[in-house]
């Protein structure tokens, strides 16, 4: 059932994300990559594999500090890690540079500010809002090592070094180079944080480029092959990751709690000081984005109301739907139809503005576009929010199927019986997760809708982004720090509900 | 409550209107139609004197409006377009969409100014906006040798980046390369859009921020703020004309033509200057609103013509985009 579901949910992923860019290169004669194109090409690459290796690089001591330690706040530090991947790029942009920047804090502090502008300050903004996410994505696995293996090692008289070699290592394994491919693919596609920090014209990536191709020179089929060339290069980051991704192969446990051991001694003093620079690195700018906000959070001008309502719906539709049809295609991934893998991360990598454009083409002799501006929206942001879930759900599934995949076929448990009784209550924690990083997603989006905007139907982002062509930064940053504030609330919200069931 | 509204207003849309009333469709940029630009005052005012009903569709920035246009090509519901600059009207005029608008206003332009599609409704200069305490450089070599810092917006991306892609080429023709190259070291970075630009210069990142010489006159009116002032360069300040241009295949030509007329009368020029912050191109009878005769005016200004713009571009961009990668 699931197979045939999430096959059906491929095709529909596959036709949604290629017909656009196939329409769009439909349009016009032939193209042909300039050279900037091919620099642009490899800038795009090499920033984008810097920043993957960057977050998980700092996201491994961090989730590792985090799951064997306890302290007062780690929870809230636990559910703080979802914050900065929510926030509206200008905003972070803004937050980075009253941290680091020329009159940042830093250097009121006297300190030397940080190179922000070029490749170092593309590379930090994007280990900001990644590393929390793969620090999340890998405590994942850190906190579904069976509690029996954590027990054997011990009576075993297992050190740190061991648990590491044994345990710790074969669970990255299963886990890191999906983590990074999913950080990769991020910034692959990123466009306004390296332009804004890029520092100038060296830093031009394939996205740039598109929008340059649209924009400026109309040539619709560069645009659709510089596309197709940033898709391809995810290809292969996809194909990579999967060759060195390996099964932890840990077994089935029977759910017994058991805390990872929390060696003493200098080790203590490593985890309590990767916990504290990253919670410091996290807060200070998103500290100066409430601080910059809040003074206008008071009397915010009153468009701001129906527009968040509007981000809130979007939201409320967008993210379930997103997380069943990942579930969908996780589970028929897992029960053998590895062709999906791909096709779920087609929109990771695809050029949002190819993407709008395409639809808008597809659309616009049927209806008008303002017209289904709502229905658009909607699966357009499920379409961008679902490889997240899918790279979240997946080393679960994969998990579920190896540990209860036989005993469910004995007992031919299937269909609805068996998402109630086995998926469900064992996926609860990932599910919450995924629905609160894809609703929170979905309240944020901009990209593709700025195409089928319409008066009435205005989102929080898009008001934002009036407000400072209005010259009202003040206002702008107070409506941005409420979207900071939705989009935290919702991920909030299903975060708790998913780790209601567990102990922490 | 708000859903409700939300559905309601996607409704309206989607119906055709049931009454007779003639629909007049303008196709503008995003900042134009928002709640603090011009669009709802010239939306009240228009509906009251042409018994229509005026519908503005809103589409990113003046580029984007382009591309939007032909997107949607001849099928275009869009009976005009307003927002395009003169670095994108003979892109604009290639298409073939647009039909002569036939009106002769007196423009209160700084620089003499025909064009048989495309008319002005208000304009510009560019320049880099400062703190006052600042003493700014006289001219771009003096900027290129000093240390100031200042923010750009990107030419590929925004058309105030074009703007000054082309002041640069207007005011020093060969030896444009040679000015890039020596501001290389003051440009902090080169942002997607001016409000990015704008929102680093505020907070401190750069001196100087590429903007109009009526920024200013947004933080004295809006702010009571007087602490920001622009630089004017001897070489000239390059202008932005923003214009609108009536669509051939416009199924209300009569309409668009008293909407571009419209445009060019008091009701709709005196709206301008504060919501858009620009010049009005035909100063109302009232005159300026108080705030703008303390602004600085550039005794020359720069504007190539439509053609020379264009065919500027592309080299241009490639100059500039050798000179800062290094």
């Amino acid at each position: 059932m699931a197979r045939r579901a999430g096959a059906l949910i491929a095709a529909g992923l596959a036709a949604l994300t290629l017909a656009p860019v196939a329409v769009v290169m439909a349009r016009a004669g032939e193209a042909r990559l300039a050279p900037a194109d091919l620099v642009a090409l490899r800038f795009t690459i090499t920033q984008a594999a810097l920043s993957a290796l960057a977050s998980v690089a700092g996201a491994v001591p961090l989730a590792r500090a985090l799951a064997r330690r306890r302290f007062a706040g780690r929870g809230v530090l636990v559910t703080a890690l979802g914050a900065p991947f929510l926030m509206p790029v200008i905003v972070t942009v803004l937050g980075l540079l009253a941290v680091f920047g020329r009159s940042g804090w830093l250097a009121t502090l006297g300190l030397p500010p940080l190179p922000v502008f070029g490749l170092g300050g593309v590379v930090l903004a994007h280990v900001f809002l990644n590393m929390p996410l793969a620090t999340r994505m890998l405590l994942e696995g850190w906190q579904s090592i069976p509690g029996e293996r954590l027990r054997l090692a011990e009576s075993l008289g297992f050190g740190p070094r061991e648990i590491w070699r044994h345990i710790e290592a074969p669970m990255l394994r299963s886990l890191l180079p999906g983590a990074a491919l999913a950080v990769f693919a991020i910034c692959l596609t990123s466009f306004a944080v390296v332009l804004i920090l890029g520092g100038g014209p060296a830093a031009t990536t394939v996205e740039l480029a598109i929008y340059q191709a649209i924009r400026f020179e109309f040539d619709l089929a560069r645009a659709a092959l510089l596309a197709t060339a940033q898709v391809a290069a995810c290809g292969v980051a996809v194909a990579l990751a999967g060759l060195f991704t390996l099964p932890a192969g840990f077994g089935a446990g029977l759910d017994r709690a058991a805390a990872l051991p929390a060696p003493g001694g200098w080790r203590w003093g490593m985890d309590m000081a990767v916990i504290t620079l990253a919670a410091a690195f996290l807060a200070g700018p998103i500290l100066a984005v409430a601080l910059r906000g809040a003074p206008a959070l008071v009397a915010l001008p009153v468009p701001v109301w129906p527009a968040l309502g509007a981000s809130l719906l979007v939201a409320v539709i967008a993210a379930p739907l997103a997380v069943s049809a990942a579930l969908l295609m996780a589970l028929a991934c897992t029960q053998g139809a590895r062709w999906l893998e791909p096709v779920a991360m087609l929109p990771m990598a695809s050029s949002q503005l190819v993407l709008g454009t395409g639809l808008f083409l597809i659309l616009f002799p049927f209806v008008s576009p303002a017209a289904v501006a709502l229905p658009v929206t909607v699966i357009v942001t499920a379409t961008m929010a679902l490889p997240f879930a899918y790279r979240i759900l997946l080393p679960e599934v994969r998990r579920l199927e190896a540990d209860y995949g036989r005993l469910a076929a004995v007992l031919g448990l299937r269909g609805w019986p068996a998402a109630r009784l086995l998926v469900l209550p064992r996926l609860r924690r990932p599910l919450g997760f995924a629905t609160g990083l894809c609703a929170a997603l979905a309240a944020g989006d901009l990209g593709v809708v700025a195409l089928f905007a319409t008066e009435q139907g205005t989102t929080l982002p898009l008001v934002i982004s009036r407000l400072m062509g209005a010259y009202r930064m003040e206002a702008a940053a107070g409506a941005a720090l409420l979207l900071v504030m939705l989009a935290f609330g919702l991920f909030w919200i299903c975060d708790r509900w998913g780790r209601g069931g567990t102990a922490d | 409550m708000k859903t409700l509204g939300f559905a309601a207003g996607l409704l309206a849309i989607a119906a055709p209107a049931l009454a007779e009333t003639p629909v007049l469709h303008v196709l503008t940029y995003d900042s134009f139609v928002s709640e603090w630009g011009p669009g709802p005052a010239i939306e009240t005012a228009f509906e009251a004197e042409c018994g229509c009903d005026l519908r503005f569709t809103a589409a990113g920035d003046g580029a984007a409006l382009l591309a939007r246009l032909q997107l949607e090509g001849v099928r275009s519901e869009a009976d005009v377009i307003l927002g395009l600059d003169t670095s994108l009207t003979a892109a604009a005029r290639r298409t073939g969409l647009f039909a002569p608008h036939g009106q002769r206003p007196a423009l209160s332009l700084p620089v003499p100014f025909e064009d048989a599609e495309f008319l002005p409704y208000d304009w510009g200069w560019f320049a880099f906006v400062h703190d006052r305490k600042l003493d700014p450089p006289k001219d771009f070599a003096a900027l290129a040798a000093s240390d100031l810092k200042i923010v750009i917006e990107d030419p590929r991306s925004s058309t105030p980046g074009l703007g000054l892609l082309l002041w640069v080429k207007a005011a020093y023709g060969d030896r444009a390369a040679e000015i890039w190259q020596g501001l290389a070291d003051n440009i902090v970075t080169v942002t997607p859009g001016w409000s990015e630009a704008y929102g680093m210069f505020l907070d401190g990142e750069a001196d100087m921020v590429l903007s109009y010489t009526t920024s200013p006159a947004s933080h004295l009116i809006a702010e009571q703020d007087g602490s920001k002032t622009a630089a004017l360069f001897d070489e000239g300040n390059y202008l932005q004309v923003e214009v609108m241009g009536k669509l051939a295949a416009s199924d209300q030509p009569e309409l668009a033509d008293r909407f571009l007329a419209f445009m060019l009368s008091d009701a709709a020029q005196s709206v301008l200057p504060t919501t858009n912050w620009m010049y009005p191109a035909l100063t109302p009878a009232a005159g300026l609103p108080e705030g703008f005769e303390a602004l600085a005016r550039p005794v020359k200004s720069l504007l190539l013509p439509a053609d020379e713009a264009e065919a500027a571009r592309g080299p241009a961009l490639d100059e500039w985009r050798a000179a800062l990668a290094r």
